[in-house]
């Protein structure tokens, strides 16, 4: 069987895809004809072209892939004529196939409208790469944009506009509101605000009547005889599907375009078939990626069971499909999916209308509440393809249907439906229609990973949108088979750090070689020898610098200091809870001044002297060490510092003594070695100065105690501290924290915060408090005698450092040279101090 | 026909002066090396002590290991990996790194220059 195929774009390259797959006999040859001068590429996306994506980047896949499966490719070679008696085709260049079956996918054109002068210079339109480019060069000198259309295609070309610089840009929409096929009204006057927001200019109930100057494009003028400067303009204000192929050949179209198709999507000669967005199904267009993909298996499967003589199934029919979609419009989210605008009897609305923090979510639902009909979400799409599957999956709602967009408020328990109350003939991935249960299978058959499952099913390879999902999927499916998911360090260790920190223990392992030996196998690497340094750290108290574990030490644990651009490194003495003497200020000064340092007061109420040369880091700590101050190990995962409020003493709101506490927390912890840094604060009333509540733990004065926080921390995903016990002494305060560390100590991932890991914790903060305070593990007598340890053979790394002659001559440059500082150093002047130069 | 190698052999310093599985830099004139003593496997290796990601005189100060039994250096800045034995980037840069030779003899560590 021969099938020629006329069309390269999306549709076209998926049909070749899937025929290619399911052509398992060889029986079916394949001709391609396109008339652009690329293999067809994802055009979705073509907005991420301004934003650095090459065509390659974008391409479907590469001509080599076409010859390899036997494809043939005519590339910038429309076909101009169809004879259907002969069941022919011609090219424009000469080239003349026959088929046994041909494929019209030939796809649409942006719609023009009418408009006077549209033909000028500097107007586009946004379809073809080649349109992308020549865009691009205009836009260049280029100042007051306009895009006519405010529909989804039209806000995708506002986007490019801004990509390619032209900030001042009015959107032109002929209907009363944005988007009008995709959202009612106050979801379209929310994303209304949203764009201007960001500097866009959007009309609605606008008429454009003429394209105003000479050559090239001046202005517009519109029909409520308003007029506007532009000098480069976008049509996006629809699609005109291409079948002006089909019309010649005398097929049967419809009245406003399209080549009519019946439900096997075969033209009104039976051996044309139609996709895409050129096909016209009872009436309708699909200007979407996903229903296109879906009409390719469709013919893919009529075209499979000829060649093979083998039985249809019920693969060979269209039955029209779901037009929800979800997009992210130049940052802001819109999705709508069901039918986003039912009303009437039998239906009610649920909706819910943030203007301050700019999110808009409407859900229609059945009247006996128990159906998710259909809906709308802008400025937050996160439950889209919960809400998606629920709708098309007739999943029945919980009782307080308002959870399903609003997230379970106060009480226990999932918001809904879970990923596991999905039927498994649900559609995860609607790009390459995946279902659940195909998904399961793929893990259930070893495909243990998100990468595995993308490869073997293709759920996620679209649009990306249903990643999470399928992650959450690949989960469940693998705690459900009894599988631990398994997390080891890396190649050397079949261990999780948990697994490893109770081994390591138990056989009383002491040097990393010892552990690799033991537990491991072949040489280390960089992921597993600082995890397994700090359990050693943590379990034995040991300084860390001890022959056999110097060299497994992150490398600035191993230099005791942090290294920073240029090479140099950065010196920050402990000043416990930020209170220091005038006399140490003055040590820290002159240190500064002798080797010539940037300094810099931290974060966490301490002094930071940037700029050291290696060699010079055990002369500035002798000095420091003199002056009886010792490392704050602010290059260590390990106790930082305690940030505290001034308090009860100089304080006239302050209810106790929190700089005294804080002193006494941080000297109780320093050097406490764990899976990640580890930051406190102690604020002595609720006015909260030290900031207590974004630290690992935060101590609040109350007027009866003190409030313990934990779990809270800045960084890039900032958490508050959740309470785990009010009005306590501080006694109790620190057997509680000691409690609390040494499990963390013992449990967390390398590299995981107090605040990450009591999110992965299952039961949460009620579980984290009756293991603390309510000792559920019977743990606590153990963590409280080796917090005990901890305190009591606690002895300052540098000290011992500059002590131990063989540890001392390790911070040189030059093994050979050890007087010689590293020549390639060199810093800039700044504000009367220093930079590092910067790198390349 | 194979072109012969000059090698210029000099002296870098003491086999105890490098410690044990981790790395110390070499001057040799105005070049830089890093010499890294891998004890495990009774290997020496020596490579440039610039790290090629970011121009930082670092790798001598990097931890090492290997990547399926492949020696390499991380890079104390970024974590780049490097092969000892090829120079080649382990974590998919095109930037590789120059190696040098090493032998040892009565304790003191050679390394291999060549012209």
């Amino acid at each position: 069987m021969k099938v020629v195929v006329i069309g390269n774009g999306m549709v076209g390259y998926k049909f070749c895809e899937k025929l290619v797959a399911k052509n398992t006999a060889a029986n079916i040859s394949i001709v391609v004809f396109g008339e652009e001068v690329r293999p067809a590429y994802d055009r979705v996306h073509l907005s991420e072209y301004f934003a650095g994506k090459s065509a390659d980047d974008l391409s479907l896949a590469s001509k080599e892939w076409y010859s390899e499966n036997g494809i043939v490719l005519h590339l910038s070679d429309p076909v101009i004529s169809i004879d259907r008696e002969k069941k022919t085709v011609f090219s424009h260049a000469g080239v003349t196939e026959s088929y046994d079956y041909l494929v019209l996918a030939t796809g649409s054109a942006a719609f023009v409208p009418p408009i006077p002068g549209v033909e000028k210079e500097g107007v586009f339109i946004y379809r073809t790469i080649e349109d992308l480019e020549l865009m691009i060069g205009w836009a260049k000198k280029s100042k007051k944009g306009a895009v006519i259309g405010g529909g989804l295609l039209g806000l995708e070309a506002a986007k490019a506009m801004l990509d390619l610089g032209v900030t001042n840009t009015q959107v032109i929409e002929f209907a009363p509101r944005l988007m009008p096929r995709q959202i009612d009204d106050a979801g379209s006057k929310l994303l209304h605000s949203k764009l201007e927001d960001l500097g866009l200019t959007i009309h609605t109930s606008k008429n454009t009547t003429a394209i105003e100057g000479d050559a090239a494009i001046t202005g517009m003028r519109f029909s409520d005889d308003s007029s506007f400067d532009v000098d480069m303009l976008v049509i996006s204000a629809g699609i005109k599907p291409r079948d002006e192929l089909a019309r010649a050949a005398s097929l049967e179209v419809g009245p406003r375009g399209g080549i009519t198709v019946n439900d096997n999507l075969q033209t009104s000669d039976p051996f044309i078939f139609a996709i895409g967005e050129c096909a016209l199904h009872k009436g309708m267009i699909y200007g979407l990626v996903a229903p296109g993909y879906e009409m390719a298996t469709v013919v893919v499967n009529q075209l499979t069971a000829i060649a093979n003589n083998t039985p249809l199934g019920d693969g060979g029919s269209f039955t029209g499909f779901d037009m929800s979609t979800k997009l992210k419009l130049i940052g802001v989210d819109v999705a709508s999916f069901g039918d986003p605008f039912v009303s009437g009897d039998g239906v009610r609305s649920i909706v819910f209308d943030d203007s301050v923090k700019g999110v808009y979510k409407r859900i229609n639902v059945s009247a006996d509440g128990k159906q998710l009909l259909g809906g709308i979400l802008v400025g937050d799409a996160e439950q889209y393809n919960m809400l998606l599957q629920t709708c098309k999956n007739k999943v029945v709602l919980p009782p307080n249907t308002e959870d399903v967009i609003l997230g379970a408020r106060g009480g226990e328990g999932d918001a809904g439906a879970g990923v596991t109350s999905l039927p498994d003939d649900a559609v995860i991935c609607s790009c390459e229609a995946v279902t659940k249960g195909s998904i399961c299978d793929a893990v259930k058959l070893g495909y243990e990973t998100v990468d595995g499952i993308k490869k073997c099913t293709k759920a996620g390879t679209g649009c990306g949108g249903c990643v999470p999902m399928v992650k959450d999927l690949m989960l469940h499916t693998m705690k459900a088979a009894g599988k631990v998911v398994r997390n080891v360090l890396c190649e050397h260790f079949d261990y999780s750090r948990q697994e490893l920190f109770d081994l390591i223990k138990l056989n009383e392992l002491r040097t990393y070689d010892d552990v690799l030996n033991m537990l491991g196998k072949g040489d280390g690497c960089e992921l597993c020898k600082p995890p397994v340094a700090s359990i050693l750290a943590s379990l034995w108290n040991e300084v860390i610098l001890k022959k056999g574990n110097d060299t497994a030490q992150d490398s600035n644990d191993r230099f005791l200091a942090n290294i920073q651009k240029g090479g140099t490194y950065s010196v920050v003495p402990r000043i416990p809870g930020g209170e220091i003497t005038p006399d140490k200020l003055i040590v820290i000064g002159q240190v500064a001044k002798k080797y010539n340092l940037y300094t810099k007061i931290t974060g966490g109420q301490r002094i930071d002297l940037f700029g050291a040369h290696l060699s010079d880091l055990p002369n500035i700590w002798e000095e420091l060490i003199e002056a009886g101050f010792e490392s704050g190990h602010a290059y260590g995962k390990s106790l930082r510092t305690v940030k505290s409020c001034v308090g009860s003493t100089w304080c006239r709101f302050g209810l106790h003594d929190s700089v005294s506490f804080a002193i006494r927390v941080e000297e109780r912890y320093r050097g406490l070695r764990a899976p990640h840094k580890l930051k406190g604060g102690v604020s002595g009333c609720i006015r909260e100065c030290a900031e207590a509540q974004s630290k690992d733990f935060g101590i609040i004065a109350t007027e009866k105690g003190w409030n313990l926080y934990v779990c809270g921390n800045g960084g890039s995903k900032p958490q508050h501290a959740l309470l785990l016990a009010s009005d306590i002494d501080e006694e109790t305060c620190l057997k509680y924290l000691d409690r609390f560390l040494m499990f963390y100590v013992k449990t967390a991932d390398p590299l995981t915060r107090t605040a990450t890991w009591l999110n992965k914790m299952e039961g949460g903060i009620d579980y984290l408090r009756s293991v603390v305070v309510h000792d559920a593990l019977g743990m606590n007598a153990e963590w409280e005698a080796a917090m005990e340890n901890h305190v009591n053979s606690y002895e300052c790394e540098w000290k011992a450092a500059i002590e131990t002659p063989e540890l001392r001559k390790r911070f040189t440059h030059f093994v050979n040279a050890p007087e010689q500082k590293d020549p390639t150093v060199v810093f800039d002047p700044m504000r009367e101090q220093k930079r590092a130069k910067e790198w390349k | 026909m194979i072109a012969e190698k000059t090698i210029t052999w000099f002296a870098a310093c003491s086999v105890s002066d490098v410690p044990a599985n981790g790395g110390v830099c070499v001057k040799n004139n105005d070049t830089q090396i890093a010499l890294f003593h891998f004890t495990r496997r009774d290997e020496w290796y020596a490579t440039q002590n610039e790290c090629p990601h970011r121009m930082q005189m670092a790798l001598s100060r990097g931890l090492i290991g290997t990547q399926n039994d492949e020696p390499k250096v991380a890079c104390p800045f970024h974590k780049k990996t490097f092969s000892l034995v090829t120079g080649e980037c382990l974590s998919g840069d095109a930037c590789a790194i120059k190696t040098y030779e090493v032998k040892v003899e009565d304790g003191v560590v050679f390394i291999g220059i060549d012209e």
